[in-house]
């Protein structure tokens, strides 16, 4: 062996430091390398900051789950005085567009078409049917049942201004037994806004954390420059955290802006610290980064690591958060499936963060589930990462 | 020790002639493929060694088992002695790698990129002054410091790759294809780094598929399919075949028919068309009576010449193939209304703000080779591209066997074969599959076309391969089956681009005997390539430097134009890099009367 004269040439102290299995420095040179890539690349400034404020618009108005404006056509078969008042009345709430007609061959083509979401048909006995004794059906409700929500809201409605309208006739209509005065905690305007705009946060992360991160490692595998950066003293684990590093502080930044997007702009109300919202965010980081590196570790082709990166980040993330579809509708062995989905605790602490304030007893079980998820998505990266080229 | 390597250099006490690297019975297979069959060599400091062999003999892989990579399946790989398994973490700091393709981030600058090889190589700030002063010197990157390693050209990145990969001062430098994509000038330059490099000591690896390079190095691994086929000296491999190499000079216009001859006869194991002249290299203690009654027949001259290591390599597999195409026996001798097969005139392709192709012009005569020659990114793919029709110019026209490739495309294109530079096959249809379809798109019918598709399969050897992926295919056969189907409908003009890159000697022998075949039938071949001993097959050769046409001749007529007295006897190569120094001379002569 001839250790001795190697020793003599390199020197003992480069030798030592190179063969650290963690060493700082080279740490320090693969963050710096990454953050100068990351902002010379405009696709990675697209995805951290353009795409965040065109999801957080979409969802803040373009998706909307309430109902406003719907257009209905109110057909007035009979002229008395009491038909005209209650054919009024729906022209004046403004959750409805009203189109008026006296036939109903004039409505029906629309609602076909699409152009309006259905009609109500004032009869011509309305006065009769209003004056019986034994209670009949006032007027005639026809919805458009291919969009069942808006079916079932017109449908709703349309009974609601009747019965509205007949309540405000004094005329010795059948009172309600008891009235029920609805009040909605936390989002008291009932605007789903509010309520989609933290969740969009928990899109925009996942698709930082894990898109971009499983992107850009699989990236370097393509270009070869992986294969150039194995042959240093570098060690696998430099090399990754290298790549995690300037990520997490990108989807920090992130959500920062996010979030002043929505308390600004959406005038979505931050009831709880900002210090807690950082929290959860720093928490949900962990999966989100840690299944971006399992993605990168399975496969080296971007286009296979965008793919998986879509179906098992982003579409969870979307459909089984809780964000858009609420948990406690679906079927039972689908709401199973929602535990092991990191977003699903974001999403359920977010909301809370933003519409409720700092409810540690529900932030410490979710911020639990994230970092358990997410160190057992780290161990497996680790597991399945080598330091050489064997596939 | 040389000044310029002063820092670059390991100064390694250690003595020239140790083994810096032993190979001991090292085997590597990937699923069924024995990519390293169990060979041992050792590879020595203060030497310049090289690892050659044609592209899938294992290069790579035995690269990438070197620098620990890799993990070999059996044997053992020691370098700087230490294991590559067992002590992976020194080799990474022992060895210097430059992979294949270029490794280093082409979105960073010349100097970020060293700056972050320097610090993952743990070197202190103080050293890094001195030693990227001394590492800019030696590879003349200098001025060019800030620009971004993507904007480099192809020699200036292996350039940087070098810099990177000499950062720590290994004692082990591992080059994997450096010259690949770099033209002629550069490697040149590589060349003389490399030999500085080893002057100081150091122990480099330089692997390449040219077997003309070998030559320069002073030992050799000679890889075939995973085999080493010989290692040591070069000149020791030609010495085998000393007075066995011969040249017929002066048959000009037969030199095609005489090859033909020459190649069957069974005294003689290869041979190849330089220019007028046809080179043979004779079987070991064959009788000279055939060869000499070939030259009298033929009234050339026959003149001994020197062994190329090439030669050799031929003659160690067991010599090249017959020099007769059954393919082009097949083929009906062409008929052309006109004199002229293919002609451009002005062509021009702009991308945005870069010109690809800049005014070329020329004619290509009926049943001539034309070569079109350069190096990467200097224009041929493009301009090839438009002759074909696959690519509208900006600006000038080009014609195929008299028919406009902007308004008859379709009438010029069934008359053009066109086998692309990359494999252009379907990888999920079968061999017989993908005979089946490209005859079928060329229209041919019922009994013409199983006799066409069962032709090729006999010319090219496919039968056992008909029910297999092409992606499955050894990358000669892949080579094959693209030929087979491009000249499924016997065309009357062939474009070949870049046909015998990644193929072994042997097989890109047996593509020229074929593509001579067509040619003397009258089939009009147009053919771009890399390896530049293979222009010397052309009639005539069109040299390609950024964009322009910088020359247009015969190649003996190119080489005459390169003597001086460093070349007396110029290669095609050598004939290259005057032609570009000469045209770099004439922009910069431009530029400054434009100046002045």
């Amino acid at each position: 062996m001839n250790t001795g004269t190697r020793t003599n040439r390199t020197g003992a102290a480069p030798a030592q430091r190179a063969r650290d299995p963690f060493n700082w420095r080279r740490l320090a040179a693969l963050v710096h390398k990454e953050s100068l890539q990351a902002v010379r690349d405009p696709s990675t400034i697209l995805i951290a900051f353009v795409l965040p404020v065109v999801l957080l618009f979409l969802f803040a108005y373009a998706v909307s789950l309430d109902v406003r404006e719907v257009r209905i056509g109110v057909v007035l078969e009979s002229d008395s005085a009491a038909a005209q008042a209650l054919a009024a009345a729906f022209a004046g709430t403004r959750y409805l567009a009203v189109t008026p007609a006296r036939e109903r061959r004039e409505v029906a083509g629309q609602v076909v078409s699409g152009t309006l979401r259905g009609y109500v048909v004032i009869p011509q006995d309305f006065e009769r049917r209003l004056a019986a004794r034994v209670p009949q059906p006032l007027v005639q409700v026809i919805t458009d049942g291919s969009q069942p929500n808006t079916a079932n809201f017109v449908a709703n409605y349309a009974q609601g201004v009747v019965q509205t309208w007949r309540a405000g006739r004094a005329d010795g209509a059948p009172a309600a037994g008891v009235a029920l005065e609805p009040r909605y905690w936390f989002n008291a305007e009932l605007e789903s806004r509010r309520a989609l705009v933290p969740g969009a946060i928990a899109i925009v992360m996942t698709i930082i954390g894990t898109m971009l991160t499983a992107l850009v490692v699989a990236r370097e595998w393509e270009r070869g420059t992986m294969e150039a950066v194995l042959s240093t003293p570098a060690s696998v684990a430099e090399i990754l955290v290298g790549k995690l590093l300037p990520y997490f502080a990108l989807g920090m930044a992130a959500t920062l802006g996010s979030a002043a997007l929505a308390i600004f702009v959406f005038d979505v109300p931050l009831r709880g610290s900002l210090a807690a919202l950082l929290l959860l965010s720093a928490v949900f980081l962990i999966p989100a980064l840690g299944q971006g590196l399992l993605i990168s570790a399975l496969t080296r082709n971007q286009f296979l690591a965008s793919q998986i990166a879509l179906f098992s980040g982003f579409l969870p993330a979307f459909l089984l958060s809780g964000f858009f579809f609420e948990i406690d509708a679906m079927p039972p062995p689908i709401q199973v499936i929602t535990y092991a989905i990191p977003a699903r605790y974001f999403v359920s602490s977010l909301q809370t963060v933003f519409l409720a304030g700092d409810v540690w007893p529900v932030f410490l079980p979710d911020l639990a589930a994230m970092a358990a998820i997410g160190m057992l998505f780290f161990a497996i990266a680790k597991r399945k990462t080598r330091k050489n080229l064997e596939a | 020790m040389s000044g310029a390597t002063a820092h670059i250099a390991s100064g390694t006490a250690r003595g020239r002639g140790e083994a810096a690297v032993v190979i001991a019975d090292v085997a590597k297979h990937f699923g069924r493929v024995e990519a390293l069959c169990g060979f041992s060599a050792t590879i020595h400091y203060g030497r310049l060694t090289g690892l050659v062999g044609p592209d899938g003999a294992g290069k790579t892989t035995l690269m990438r088992v070197m620098t620990g990579l890799l993990v070999p399946d059996g044997g053992s790989v020691t370098l700087a002695g230490f294991d590559v398994v067992e002590d992976n973490d020194a080799i990474h700091i022992a060895s210097g790698y430059m992979p294949q393709r270029f490794g280093l981030y082409e979105d960073l600058s010349v100097l970020e990129n060293m700056r972050l090889y320097a610090r993952l190589r743990g070197m202190d700030a103080d050293q890094h002054a001195a030693t990227f002063e001394d590492l800019l010197d030696f590879t003349r990157l200098g001025p060019f410091t800030s620009r971004l390693a993507g904007r480099l050209s192809g020699g200036m990145k292996q350039k940087l790759g070098l810099a990177c990969a000499l950062m720590a001062k290994p004692e082990v430098l591992l080059l994997d294809e450096p010259s690949v994509g770099v033209d002629p000038v550069s490697r040149q330059d590589l060349w003389r780094m490399v030999r500085e490099l080893t002057d100081d000591g150091m122990a480099v690896v330089w692997s390449t598929a040219y077997l003309d390079e070998a030559e320069r190095c002073e030992s050799v691994l000679l890889l075939n399919a995973g085999k080493l086929e010989f290692d040591g000296p070069p000149r020791e491999l030609t010495r085998r075949i000393d007075r066995r190499s011969f040249r017929l000079e002066q048959v000009g216009a037969a030199r095609r028919a005489v090859l033909s001859q020459a190649l069957n006869l069974p005294t003689v194991s290869d041979g190849v068309i330089q220019g007028d002249a046809v080179r043979v290299v004779l079987r070991a203690d064959a009788a000279r009576d055939a060869i000499d009654a070939l030259v009298a027949e033929t009234g050339a001259a026959l003149q001994p010449v020197q062994p190329r290591f090439e030669d050799a390599f031929i003659d160690l597999l067991g010599g090249g193939p017959g020099g007769t195409s059954a393919l082009a026996e097949r083929f009906d001798a062409v008929e052309l209304e006109s004199d002229i097969a293919v002609s451009c005139r002005d062509l021009s392709k702009r991308f945005g703000d870069f010109t690809a192709t800049d005014s070329v012009s020329f004619e290509v005569r009926k049943g001539e080779i034309f070569g079109l020659l350069g190096p990467n990114g200097a224009g041929k793919s493009t301009t090839f591209k438009m002759l074909c029709g696959l690519l509208k110019p900006t600006a000038g026209e080009a014609q195929v066997v008299g028919r406009d490739l902007r308004r008859a495309t379709g009438a010029a294109k069934s008359q053009l074969g066109y086998m692309a530079q990359k494999f252009s096959l379907y990888g999920l249809l079968s061999v017989r599959q993908n005979l089946d379809f490209s005859a079928g798109v060329y229209g041919l019918q019922g009994r013409a076309r199983r006799e066409r598709i069962d032709e090729m399969i006999e010319t090219f050897d496919l039968q056992p391969y008909l029910g297999t992926s092409p992606d499955a295919l050894p990358l000669g056969y892949k080579q094959r089956l693209a030929l087979a189907c491009a000249l499924m409908h016997r065309p009357p003009v062939l474009f070949l681009d870049e046909p015998t890159s990644g193929v072994d000697p042997i097989t890109r022998r047996e593509f020229w005997t074929h593509i001579n075949g067509l040619a003397r039938k009258g089939v009009t071949v147009m053919v771009t390539t890399h390896f530049m001993d293979e222009a010397e097959y052309c009639d005539r050769v069109a040299m390609m430097y950024r964009a322009r046409l910088i020359a247009l001749d015969a190649p003996d007529a190119l080489k005459r134009g390169a003597v001086d007295d460093a070349h007396p006897d110029p290669t095609m190569e050598d004939a290259f890099i005057h032609l570009v120094q000469s045209a770099d001379l004439d922009a910069q002569a431009r530029a400054d009367a434009s100046a002045a």
